[in-house]
């Protein structure tokens, strides 16, 4: 079946490299990264796809030494991510991201989704209590929580833990979704509700999702980018990456075969 | 076609294991095919049973390979070549499994016309050259396969069109015989109903072809007439 719609730019990474120190990680990465759709970053260990996932919210700041050539053009109004006048506060406020360990702050339930809107400046004791349930009903997760709302989050499961910081991700209403490999720690139930969760989220965030599990790739994106060794190998429709790609490279990846 | 090793040492096993089910199952057809076509020859009927039962044997054969290929999707979830490999075998074995059906429906019409004594007189020769033509196209639709050579399978799609033609031309001579002399007409709708099968065999190596093109490019060229094989 062909996708027949023609999907929206939300970022374009342009001629992206990226230093840690000497050492080059990723070489002229030309992607577009298409609206509401889901994204998945495929490779093997070291490729590099972690490290691209997160110069998208300017993670790489925090180190010094490291150091972005090349732009992360974001839509619809042509921001450079990687510009040093961008903010990175600015960027991770229109930027979620979520982990591959689920690591929910040591407060309650409702402190954690609210932490980023008290960030924001929102103290409305109503506009809170709506906004978390709202972020914690599209994580899928209010119908387990809302009894219990002011208990400690890392008293949760981890699926649910997981699910919570999506909610929190959720809650500054972002444009664009960071996964790194979300659901690795994850048993197949827990791992099944979040893919069904990021089926229902793409229909009002863009996402881009890091995995190893290359059947999750499959289910889950729209498109998928292989990457290998730090260069974007082969990017394309999901369906086509997985039945015919057109790189040898990127077939003996998702066949599991020696390169 | 990737023809480099998995990781998983048992997986490249199961999938050699499939390709040579396939071309043992393919090895038996054409077999069938050839006994039937030598039958009809020579009027030797007493390959008619051997041919027949050789059938259950194709059958099973089909069966344990679809059932392979089940497997191999749930333990393995092959992605791109592999996947194509596995789907294309299924499709593959389907085909065998129905040229195998039309050799025993040669084999039984040839028993037919000769049991009643009649032999198949001018209509000998062409439907001869008919079943030879599509037993070759078996045979390489069955090396296409085996060497996963896209060329092989073109020249075999390409065939098909003969081969029908010859069909049509036997058909057309054999209706003027019918209407010449009407005591012919037992016979010759046994002869139609061989070259009808014979015709069919070589429907199915067709599609066998096209499967290998899938296998190979991940090109369906199913229905596309002669664009496809471009």
């Amino acid at each position: 079946m062909q996708i027949h719609d023609q999907p929206t730019l939300k970022a374009e990474a342009r001629n992206l490299n990226f230093y840690y120190g000497e050492k080059q990680a990723l070489s002229n990465i030309n992607m577009p990264i298409y609206d509401k759709k889901v994204t998945a970053l495929i490779g093997p260990s070291g490729c590099g796809k972690s490290t691209y996932l997160r110069s998208f919210n300017r993670m790489h700041d925090l180190y010094p030494g490291n150091r972005y050539e090349g732009e992360i053009r974001f839509f619809p109004d042509n921001t450079n991510l990687l510009a040093p006048e961008v903010d990175p506060i600015e960027v991770r406020m229109r930027i979620g991201m979520v982990f591959q360990k689920p690591n929910p702050f040591p407060k309650t339930i409702f402190e954690n989704v609210a932490y980023g809107l008290r960030v924001r400046g929102e103290n409305n004791k109503r506009a809170l209590d709506d906004k978390v349930e709202q972020a914690l009903r599209g994580a899928a997760i209010w119908d387990e929580v809302k009894d219990r709302l002011q208990d400690l989050a890392p008293n949760l499961s981890g699926g649910q833990q997981q699910r919570l910081c999506i909610a929190r991700a959720l809650a500054t209403d972002p444009e664009l979704l960071l996964f790194d490999e979300p659901t690795s720690a994850l048993d197949p139930i827990a791992t099944g509700a979040i893919e069904e969760l990021v089926h229902e989220l793409k229909k009002r965030v863009t996402i881009l999702i890091v995995t190893h599990n290359m059947q999750q790739a499959a289910r889950v994106s729209d498109y998928t980018a292989y990457m290998y060794l730090g260069e974007m190998i082969e990017f394309g429709k999901t369906d086509e990456i997985f039945i015919k790609p057109q790189d040898k490279r990127t077939e003996d990846y998702i066949t599991g075969r020696m390169g | 076609m990737n023809e480099s090793q998995h990781l998983s040492s048992q997986f490249d096993e199961d999938l050699g294991r499939l390709r040579t089910h396939v071309l043992q199952m393919g090895g038996m057809v054409e077999t069938q095919i050839s006994s039937a076509v030598d039958a009809y020859a020579t009027g030797e009927i007493g390959s008619v049973k051997s041919i027949v039962d050789a059938d259950h044997k194709v059958n099973e054969l089909e069966k344990a390979i679809d059932d392979d290929c089940a497997h191999i999707i749930a333990k393995r979830q092959p992605a791109a070549s592999d996947l194509r490999l596995v789907l294309g075998i299924s499709k593959i074995v389907t085909d065998l499994e129905r040229a195998g059906d039309e050799a025993k429906k040669i084999a039984k019409g040839v028993r037919r016309i000769y049991e009643n004594g009649h032999v198949p007189s001018q209509f000998g020769i062409g439907v001869r050259h008919l079943a030879e033509a599509a037993l070759i196209m078996v045979r390489q639709a069955l090396d296409a396969f085996a060497r996963l050579d896209t060329e092989q399978a073109r020249s075999v799609i390409r065939a098909d069109s003969e081969v029908d033609t010859e069909f049509k031309s036997i058909i057309r001579q054999l209706i003027t015989h019918m209407m010449e002399d009407p005591r012919t007409i037992t016979t010759s709708i046994d002869i139609i109903t061989i070259a009808r099968a014979i015709e069919r065999i070589g429907d199915h190596a067709k599609n066998i072809s096209e499967q290998v093109i899938y296998v190979v490019e991940g090109r369906d060229i199913r229905h596309t007439g002669k664009e496809g094989i471009k």
